[in-house]
């Protein structure tokens, strides 16, 4: 049974101009355990669909249809009671941007007490704080610093407390919306290793939202790729990078320098992703795609498998 | 060799602000090294990236070069000329030789000049040609940078264009004047992956019809690697590696160096990578520490880092570390 | 937007001075639509004629506001130093004080009149000008394209007029609409207080003035007429405001 199945997502965005579709009939399926690397560019709709499954999508948008279910729970229509209690405890949600998710004029302590009486009210505040220390002190911050005030952290420290937070009341899900985005070249590895360690020693459901294909090659199991809100392609993380399938997924691949491969020539993809308010008909993708012929003009592509790996591309797909 | 521009012995300290009490009760002053004691020089037709993280002072040696901020103590020769020497007058026209390019498109262009206008004042200021001749110039250089054709761009406000777009324009003011030097800040750092390349390619087709010389400053590893010919590795105000790519990057010498290198994210599943990835964070640059600035977090460090300062030396020809232990890779 | 700009402006009463000398304080009535007051003046009269007053006073002293105000905001706070620290040093003083007794006191001292009254409303409002300039420019002169400007050889006039000043304009605009308002009430209050503008100039502050007098009597109409303008004046400026900055703003022509 998966942890998290999530089938034919639909999630709109209202606007005066139209209706956006961030996110247009998305599926995929979390075994526990696993780790899935959601990649894409600005606008694709990634952050969205990791919103969509706390039901946190900030309006004017909103769920239009779908299913999302977290082991037994309806996500989209339980009671506001029932999903109050799913974010925090058993799904953990890491925020885009460290430096603005914690509130400056709390102490960290007081942030994690917060986090676990919203869940455990029974707990007393000394437990609560040593449970806040104990957590710190596996990401490798000093204890001690739970008095601390979030402006006397560093950048790498204060994503570390997010991490903590996320995952100071074990969550089944852990969701990490671009972690290390604004983070430096060194701080990241080490944010990167230590998500990879947690994973191993807590055994945790990872998704990891962002758009550097880089860190998604080194701490995925599988990787999904998003493109103007549609699922694109999704596989295994070796064979997505080794044979990529979809002509967005192979562009996205060659747009990205690798200091160890020589002699490389980047490529990139002509014009920019489609105004999802005017969105071309058939394949999103065909404006840009070199392989575009007549059907992918006029017809969607749905999602096909292929050995294991999902792809929606008319290429593969010769009915 | 000819040397285009060469900064020597450069220092740029910020004073730090201190709140009421703290300038009452304290007479210290203290400051924000944030470019302390560097030295180069750049090649005509070179492209030299100077890497480094956030702290590292590459931004700051970027302005200082082009005079944009003032340095505390130090020296910069562009073409022979001292900068020091030029004021005013003299130093507006002198700007025609070097320009920069902004990181963030979005904040680099007023948000209530089109875009047109945006790249023909970078004439108007410097009075090149009359008004025409000058409109004549911006449609030429719009087009040139892809922007084609003129007419669907000229009158159009940034917020109207995308991402690449606006970095397009940037670029345009910036090489309307025919400069001699150009420094890019990160020039793609907020351009989406999949049009990265097409901006660096741009910028490479343009250093060949313009017989530009590059400043690149960027975080950006493979990046650099893949633009630069030459480059320079700072860290904490210093240079602390400098070389040709090909060495910098294939035969590291510097501890830091080589954990930039085992720490870029490489996105290929079946790399195999020796990760060094040292122990905590940038230090802050007002108070950085004694000895080699590196020397908390190096995993090779000694009793004498914490004693000395190592110096950029000259290890081999060409090739530049400061550092008592260069490793060979 | 448009609907805004177009509908608030209750710019009617450039009617020349009617002042009839009518039954003494009568009743709205077909003849005389909003009654009489005490002197048996034409309440409709003194309200169209009022309101002329009140929007002379409410344009000139924005006018004052912005030939002083504007410019200093901008040379002090782009040139800092000590320019900015005396400028700001006077500025604060000014609005420290409470804004109505300043421009009572300063009404006082000057005598009635249109113009003084102007200039006395001008003088409490130009550091809000001020303040709000100067903290705009402080921003903008860090940004990118400022920077811009500069490396492009830009001479500082230049920048400061054509990079930094179009990207004020909304806040002045912004506080120019809150002046406008601000100033027909306080006008009226100074009128109210009894200073000003002579008796024989029609003026809501007067009609209040009388009106509150008057209201015992059960003569409702002499004060409720003149107020209910007074409010309506204000409303319609702001409003006129909003639509004003929504049109200056280039992002919202798409």
């Amino acid at each position: 049974m998966p942890l998290l199945d999530i089938e034919s997502l639909v999630v709109e965005y209202h606007t005066l101009r139209a209706n956006v579709k961030a996110v247009d009939r998305v599926s995929l399926s979390m075994e526990k355990g696993h780790t899935l690397g959601l990649v894409g560019e600005s606008g694709c709709g990634k952050s969205t669909l990791g919103l969509s499954t706390i039901r946190l999508v900030p309006p004017p948008g909103k769920i239009a249809s779908g299913h999302i279910v977290l082991g037994e729970t309806d996500i989209i229509n339980c009671s506001d009671e029932d999903i109050r209690k799913v974010r925090g405890k058993r799904v953990g949600y890491i925020f885009q941007d460290p430096m603005t998710s914690l509130n400056p004029v709390k102490r960290i302590g007081a942030h994690f007490v917060e986090m676990i009486h919203t869940h455990e009210p029974e707990v007393s505040e000394r437990d609560a704080l040593k449970r806040g220390k104990d957590v710190l002190e596996r990401l490798g911050i000093l204890p001690e610093r739970i008095d601390d005030f979030p402006h006397q952290f560093s950048g790498g420290m204060r994503q570390r407390v997010m991490i903590g937070l996320a995952l100071a009341l074990g969550p089944d899900l852990l969701i990490a919306d671009e972690p290390t985005t604004s983070l430096d070249v060194i701080v990241e590895a080490q944010i990167i290793e230590l998500l990879k360690e947690l994973k191993k020693s807590l055994k945790l459901t990872l998704i990891l939202i962002t758009h550097n294909i880089g860190i998604v090659a080194e701490t995925a199991d599988r990787v999904a790729v998003m493109y103007a809100g549609r699922l694109a392609e999704l596989g295994l993380t070796d064979d997505l990078f080794e044979k990529p399938m979809h002509p967005y997924t192979q562009a996205l691949l060659n747009s990205v320098p690798n200091i160890t491969k020589k002699g490389q020539v980047l490529s990139w993809i002509p014009g920019a992703p489609p105004d999802l308010a005017e969105p071309p008909p058939g394949c999103l993708y065909h404006p840009r795609c070199p392989h575009a012929f007549d059907r992918c003009k006029k017809e969607e592509p749905s999602l096909t498998k292929h050995n294991g790996t999902y792809v929606a591309c008319h290429l593969y797909d010769r009915r | 060799m000819d040397n285009l521009l060469t900064v020597t012995n450069l220092k740029k300290y910020f004073p730090v602000e201190k709140g009421f009490l703290d300038r009452l009760l304290t007479s210290q002053k203290s400051f924000v090294h944030a470019v302390d004691d560097v030295s180069f020089s750049v090649n005509r037709g070179d492209i030299l990236g100077l890497v480094g993280e956030s702290g590292s002072g590459k931004s700051t040696t970027g302005r200082l070069c082009l005079k944009l901020i003032e340095p505390t103590t130090g020296s910069i020769m562009f073409e022979g000329v001292d900068l020091a020497k030029l004021h005013g007058e003299d130093l507006r026209r002198f700007r025609k030789n070097m320009q920069l390019i902004f990181q963030d498109p979005m904040s680099s262009l007023s948000p209530r000049i089109r875009v047109g206008d945006a790249v023909k004042h970078a004439l108007s200021f410097q009075g090149v040609g009359t008004a025409s001749e000058q409109t004549e110039r911006t449609r030429a250089i719009l087009e040139r940078v892809g922007l084609k054709p003129w007419s669907n761009f000229y009158d159009r406000y940034p917020h109207q264009l995308s991402g690449g777009q606006r970095q397009r324009v940037v670029i345009a003011r910036a090489l309307v004047l025919n400069p001699k030097f150009v420094v890019a800040d990160e020039p793609i750092a907020m351009v989406d992956v999949s049009v990265r390349a097409q901006i660096l390619e741009l910028m490479l087709e343009l250093k060949k019809e313009f017989d530009l010389t590059y400043l690149f400053i960027t975080h950006d590893l493979a990046m650099a690697n893949y633009v630069c010919h030459s480059i320079a590795i700072m860290y904490l105000g210093k240079i602390v590696e400098a070389g040709s790519k090909e060495d910098v990057f294939g035969r590291p010498l510097h501890p830091y160096t080589l954990a930039l290198l085992s720490s870029i994210p490489v996105p290929d599943p079946k790399a195999k990578l020796q990760r060094i990835i040292p122990k905590g964070e940038i230090p802050s640059p007002i108070n950085p520490p004694k000895g080699c600035r590196f020397h908390p977090r190096c995993p090779y460090a000694q009793n004498i880092c914490s004693e000395r300062e190592p110096q950029l030396e000259e290890i081999k020809p060409q090739r530049y570390a400061a550092c008592f232990f260069p490793r060979h890779i | 937007m448009a609907i805004m700009t177009v509908a608030s402006p209750w710019i009617r009463p450039y009617d020349p001075i009617l002042i009839n000398v009518g039954p003494i304080l009568s009743p709205p009535s077909a003849q005389f639509p909003l009654g009489t007051n005490h002197l048996g003046q034409d309440m409709l009269s003194r309200v169209y004629s009022g309101g002329a007053i009140m929007f002379q006073v409410a344009v000139l002293s924005v006018i004052v506001c912005l030939v002083v105000g504007v410019p200093i905001g901008l040379f002090a706070s782009y040139l800092g130093g000590y320019t900015d620290k005396v400028a700001s040093l006077v500025m604060d003083s000014i609005y420290a004080f409470p804004g109505l007794v300043l421009a009572i006191a300063i009404a006082a001292m000057l005598g009635p009149g249109v113009v003084n009254m102007a200039l006395s409303i001008a003088v409490v409002y130009v550091p809000s000008y001020f303040r709000i300039i100067r903290s705009q420019v402080l921003t903008i002169k860090e940004l990118p394209y400022v920077e811009a400007a500069t490396i492009m050889g830009a001479k500082s006039r230049t920048t400061l007029f054509r990079y930094i000043l179009p990207n004020v304009i909304p806040s002045i605009v912004a506080v120019a609409t809150i002046n406008f308002a601000d100033a027909v009430l306080t006008s009226a209050g100074l009128t109210f207080v009894g200073l000003g503008l002579p008796v024989s100039t029609p003026d809501w502050g007067w009609d209040l003035t009388y009106g509150r007098r008057l209201l015992p009597s059960g003569a409702w109409w002499v004060i409720a007429f003149p107020g209910l303008m007074v409010v309506l004046l204000a409303l319609g400026f702001t409003m006129m405001g909003e639509g004003l900055s929504e049109l200056f703003n280039p992002r919202l022509q798409k």
